[in-house]
């Protein structure tokens, strides 16, 4: 590497009173390293601003904090490591992007893609998370409140129409992965090898993880064995209408927002979805 | 003490304190005479340097830092990608075989923010404190972060450019970088949002190679693009707060790198491929208060200064274990 004479600090003493040319030098400086400092404090909170009006609301996974509505608390306890991605067997859980704010790297659902449908039995997210945004205060999926699952659609719900439902509930080419007891007890399996013949579609209502579990305690095999893991009330019922051929599907208070009736809802777009901004505790 | 007070200093942004002739003690005083009566021609030191450049160890450090630094983050995509659960999470906060580990500064952001002590996280935080502790602070910056590395690359392109006249070296107040800090601690404490992660490169890139690319990439790319063509590693000099949060835990590290002024030829090469060269001011003739300094902790322990000394005057040391090694 070749010297420049002139690329070093000089090593001369300087003269105590500062000369104009270097005062003029330090104000440059100054307003230099204030410009910086605004650009980068401003470029930070621009973050802020999908916070208004909720842009960058989404469906939590379970524990997040809570209840779901903590969103604010939520945000600000992650650390947005992406531990329970890593943990999740269905791969429901993914971080978001920059153009969530200071959502950016915080865990999210997108329940028509793939739903949490607690095949984990144990709540692996809740386990893996470091700083309990996803919090330890909830043992069991009954327990969760990520949102509230609503009929948005009647029109489009083929029991509301009276439809039977033959084949793979989203198509034989759709990734989302469902755990069946009865095919696997520990490993989920992709919904497209799984075909339906039904003839009033319930898909909401027969796939509910919530229903499945009253099921299995009502059988008297609850879980891992465990009672603790029987659902205290009902998430969703299939209402038979006066007619005798068509029925709505009807959430209740047992519904934890997990999101497999929509993923599973062969209507496109899907009948019933998950509303965020509600949950069992918070109508 | 005036090690701990000089690296404070200078991790605040304030210049290096140079000694009065008073200051120097009177065998380094000689050292210096006898340099000044025997001056170097420059075609000696151009043979010294030249000499140097030949030998074999001349990237040592940068090749053994590189390659860690690609090996630890690649632990973290691996683990993941062939689910083996050996380093899970990302640099912001993993468990490795189980245990918890947090990054210092995205803890305190999350406790400023959340306004809770999570054990998880402090236990996690305790363990990388007391491994940074041992392995030299700011080590974290040169030798694990993502974003050092490209920034890095991105430093000799903008050198290379700056040599043709294509960018220019816009410097700014190093104070800049502690203003920041407070600011991101208080933006933490008042918005209750973890406001510096949006921007952080480190968990942007941590994450982008472990989950996939996405659109926080343009800030990345924003950010390499204003350091080549305006500012060389303005990120890294001027704004991260990671760095200060390292660079305090730097402060009580025994893993330093040491400066002999005996065989130093003061020329400034180190001072040149530096990132933080404010703190190898100590190798300008007539700054050394004793025959070894050690650098302050504002020093990222990246070795490039080790690998391109020509007379081997400076060196890693551990603190206390001089002997051994």
């Amino acid at each position: 590497m070749k010297e420049k004479p002139n690329a070093q600090p000089k090593t001369k003493p300087k003269p105590k009173r500062k000369t104009k040319k270097l005062r003029e030098q330090g104000r440059r400086e100054f307003l230099r390293s204030t410009a910086l400092l605004v650009g980068m404090v401003g470029a930070s909170l621009v973050g802020l601003i999908p916070l208004i009006g909720q842009a960058n609301a989404r469906l939590r996974p379970p524990g997040a904090l809570k209840d779901r509505l903590d969103e604010q608390e939520f945000l600000s306890a992650c650390i947005k490591c992406g531990q329970c991605v890593q943990v999740c067997p269905v791969e429901a859980i993914k971080l978001a992007d920059i153009n969530d704010g200071v959502g950016l790297g915080v865990p999210y659902i997108e329940a028509r893609d793939q739903a949490c449908d607690f095949s984990c039995d144990g709540l692996q997210c809740v386990l893996a998370c470091p700083t309990g945004a996803l919090t330890h205060d909830i043992d069991y999926p009954a327990e969760t409140r990520m949102g509230f699952a609503r009929l948005a659609r009647p029109c489009r719900c083929l029991a509301v129409r009276g439809q039977p439902f033959k084949g793979a509930a989203r198509g034989t080419d759709h990734p989302a992965l469902l755990r069946f007891e009865s095919v696997d007890r520990w490993n989920p399996i992709r919904l497209a090898e799984h075909p339906f013949d039904l003839p009033l579609c319930d898909l909401c209502v027969r796939l509910c993880p919530i229903e499945i579990r009253i099921a299995q305690c009502e059988a008297g095999t609850p879980p891992s064995g465990d009672p603790n893991q029987c659902p205290p009330l009902h998430a969703i019922r299939m209402q038979p209408m006066p007619d005798g051929r068509t029925a709505t599907p009807v959430v209740e208070d047992g519904c934890v927002g997990c999101g497999v009736c929509e993923m599973v809802c062969p209507a496109e777009p899907a009948a019933i979805v998950v509303d965020i901004h509600r949950s069992a505790d918070f109508q | 003490m005036s090690y701990f007070v000089e690296s404070l200093r200078q991790l605040l942004g304030l210049k290096p304190v140079k000694p009065t002739p008073e200051q120097i003690p009177i065998p380094v005083q000689a050292i210096y005479k006898e340099k000044r009566k025997t001056p170097l021609t420059r075609e000696a030191l151009h043979a010294v340097e030249a000499g140097h450049a030949r030998s074999a160890n001349r990237h040592k450090w940068r090749n053994r830092r590189w390659i860690t630094l690609i090996v630890v983050n690649l632990l973290f995509v691996l683990s993941y990608v062939l689910d083996v659960q050996l380093v899970e999470g990302a640099l912001t906060a993993s468990r490795v075989i189980g245990f918890h580990l947090a990054d210092l500064n995205s803890a305190l952001q999350v406790t400023l923010a959340y306004k809770h002590i999570v054990v998880n996280l402090l236990i996690g935080t305790l363990t990388v404190l007391v491994l940074w502790i041992l392995l030299g602070g700011r080590t974290f910056c040169s030798w694990v972060c993502p974003y050092h590395l490209v920034a890095e690359w991105a430093e000799s392109l903008h050198l290379w450019l700056a040599k043709r006249g294509w960018a220019i070296d816009i410097q700014f107040h190093r104070t800049v970088r502690a203003v920041f800090y407070v600011i991101f601690a208080l933006l933490a404490l008042l918005t209750g949002y973890t406001v510096f992660e949006t921007i952080s490169p480190t968990g942007i890139l941590s994450r982008a190679l472990i989950y996939g690319p996405g659109l926080a990439l343009l800030w990345i790319l924003a950010l390499l693009a204003f350091e080549v063509l305006l500012s060389r590693r303005a990120w890294c000099r001027y704004v991260c707060p990671i760095g200060i949060t390292y660079g305090l835990v730097g402060v009580i590290s025994p893993l330093r790198v040491q400066y002999n002024m005996r065989s130093c030829h003061h020329e400034g090469d180190c001072r040149k491929i530096c990132m933080v060269p404010h703190v190898l001011d100590v190798t300008i003739r007539g700054r050394a208060q004793g025959l070894t300094t050690d650098i302050g902790a504002d020093c990222t322990r990246c070795g490039l200064c080790v690998d391109i000394c020509p007379t081997g005057s400076l060196s890693y040391t551990f603190k206390g274990l001089e002997k051994a090694l």
